[in-house]
């Protein structure tokens, strides 16, 4: 509730905004007044947010909740993803040979291969290549000089070209002559990537839900103001105000809701970024070692607000639509 | 500047609040609307803000047919006619400043006109003195007063009041009337519904009564 001196210092506001006005605008030209007006209407509406601070801090609240929860989840799906990027990246097609291949099918293998459309690079590993790196990574060594030959076969490491199902690639190089087998690397990345999609969409379903949720609560919000103010509109209405004049204070006020949701939501969303970190570096310590938790970022902070403006700006709008034009002077 | 041709206004009810009204008012001119209770002098009032639209019959503001005003027009015609409220209808939320700059911020007036504006509006009902107050610390005189202010500081040439002196002492009433007169004087034409017959009588102007919705004595000009 507003006290009384609460609403002598909206008053001063005015002033201060009218005062803005006179140094703004020296002579009355449409569109400057246009703007003088606007920019009036935002201050005072912004101003009767902060001067009734729990109502408004209330109604920040659910919106900034209902808007951190989707993006938190977006958010979480794009750092795994990343995650499975960063692994698929250290994986791909490898392509075992049959012993004794001869050298020419080798070569002529591994020029099938770098022609082939859909393999970006080919690694030739030969049987005796694999076989030292084997005697020097295993500490076999001595064990390995009496063997009377190689058991090691030659290997193509093959990098597909786009990150999608490998399985046809797997297939149709398992066919070329010479080739024992096909396998493709970590055939759970693959998993975890359409998990994350299936993540995605689900994510994305819940963030609309949340929004349409938004606009009505905001929607609501400006239907109170509006009935808190009816005697306020009935008098500009009888003095000459447009349809225009009388909605844009309550416009105003639902783009404030909606900002004020969205800045609270992006405090959210780094808090609990920050109370994550700890845990996901340890775990990804065990893994891969270096793994940061990336959040939204200044352009896409910059996005959330605006957006949570929007929907605020439209959840006002709809509600004058259907509460603003029903107040008649009677 | 106001002409009734044969206007009536019948509710969805069936009751008919005005039947076959004819009167006009020139410019410059101040008349009482007078009646009951009941009498259909609200009614009037608001056909000629356009808050109700006659049943029949044609009224002209200002050389313009109130029929064909659209609803985008509206807030536009209104700007014409300055109106006093019975309860004065101040906004407490603002100065007594910034209710009497309300119409001239709505027609997006510029602020170093609407200063002087509502200045000069403030000083003609004599409480220059009270423009930084909240309407809410004035007497119930000075509260109408604002509300005179208000409906006057866009110069219409149409000033309309619904039982101005309904709330007020006789003395009080008295003084407002004069300032209507004063508004009279100088081209505004002005409207005044009132049963308050003892004070109109002395006033000496012309009477439109209203009668069960019938104009019961309408003489043109004294």
């Amino acid at each position: 509730m507003a006290r009384p001196d609460d609403k002598r210092r909206t008053g001063k506001g005015r002033n201060d905004a009218r005062a803005a006005r006179a140094v703004s605008a020296p002579e009355a030209g449409g569109f400057q007044t246009l703007f003088a007006q606007h920019q009036a209407t935002a201050v005072d509406s912004l101003l009767r947010l902060v001067l009734d601070p729990v109502a408004s801090l209330l109604t920040w609240a659910v919106i900034g909740i209902a808007l951190a929860l989707p993006l938190c989840l977006l958010l979480l799906l794009q750092n795994l993803q990343q995650v499975g990027t960063s692994l698929e990246q250290s994986g791909g097609l490898s392509l075992f040979m049959e012993q004794d291949v001869p050298a020419e099918q080798l070569a002529d293998v591994q020029a099938t291969l770098t022609a082939h459309p859909r393999i970006a690079s080919v690694d030739l590993l030969t049987a005796d290549e694999a076989l030292a790196e084997f005697q020097a990574a295993s500490g076999f060594g001595d064990l390995l000089e009496g063997l009377d030959e190689n058991p090691l076969p030659s290997v193509f490491l093959v990098m597909p070209a786009e990150a999608a199902d490998a399985s046809d690639l797997q297939r149709e190089l398992a066919a070329l002559p010479g080739v024992e087998l096909a396998q493709v690397d970590l055939e759970w990345v693959q998993r975890l990537r359409a998990l994350v999609a299936l993540a995605a969409r689900f994510a994305l379903l819940l963030a609309s839900m949340l929004c349409v949720g938004v606009v009505l609560v905001i929607g609501n919000t400006v239907r109170l103001a509006i009935e808190n103010r009816r005697a306020e509109i009935v008098v500009v209405k009888l003095v000459g105000g447009t349809d225009a004049y009388v909605s844009r204070p309550f416009l105003y006020t639902g783009l404030w809701y909606g900002v004020g949701g969205g800045l609270l939501a992006v405090l959210l969303i780094a808090l609990a970024l920050f109370a994550l970190q700890g845990p996901v570096s340890a775990l990804m310590q065990t893994w891969n070692g270096e793994f940061r938790l990336r959040g939204l970022g200044l352009s896409n902070s910059f996005l959330v607000l605006a957006g949570a403006g929007l929907l605020g700006w439209l959840g006002a709008w709809v509600s004058v639509m259907r509460h603003l034009r029903a107040i008649e002077p009677r | 500047m106001l002409q009734f041709d044969d206007v009536s206004k019948r509710y969805p009810s069936g009751h008919e609040a005005l039947s076959h009204i004819d009167f006009q008012l020139a410019r410059g001119e101040l008349a009482f609307l007078t009646g009951h209770s009941g009498a259909g002098k609200s009614t009037l009032l608001k056909l000629i803000m356009l808050m109700e639209l006659p049943s029949s019959g044609q009224i002209i503001v200002n050389g313009q047919n109130l029929s064909k005003v659209s609803r985008k027009a509206l807030p536009f015609y209104r700007r014409n006619i300055g109106l006093v409220f019975q309860d004065h209808q101040l906004l407490f939320d603002r100065t007594v400043y910034d209710n009497v700059a309300l119409p001239l911020q709505i027609a997006g007036m510029d602020s170093r006109d609407i200063a002087r504006r509502v200045r000069a509006a403030l000083d003609k009902v004599g409480l220059l003195s009270k423009e930084n107050q909240n309407p809410v610390a004035l007497s119930s005189g000075e509260q109408q007063r604002v509300g005179i202010a208000r409906a006057v500081v866009n110069k219409p040439p149409l000033l309309l009041a619904d039982e101005p002196t309904g709330n007020l002492d006789p003395a009080l009433a008295a003084e407002i009337m004069q300032l209507f007169q004063q508004f009279s004087a100088v081209g505004v034409s002005v409207l005044i519904a009132s049963h308050d017959l003892s004070l109109i009588a002395r006033m000496r102007h012309r009477m439109l009564v209203l009668d069960q919705g019938r104009l019961r004595a309408a003489p043109r000009q004294v």
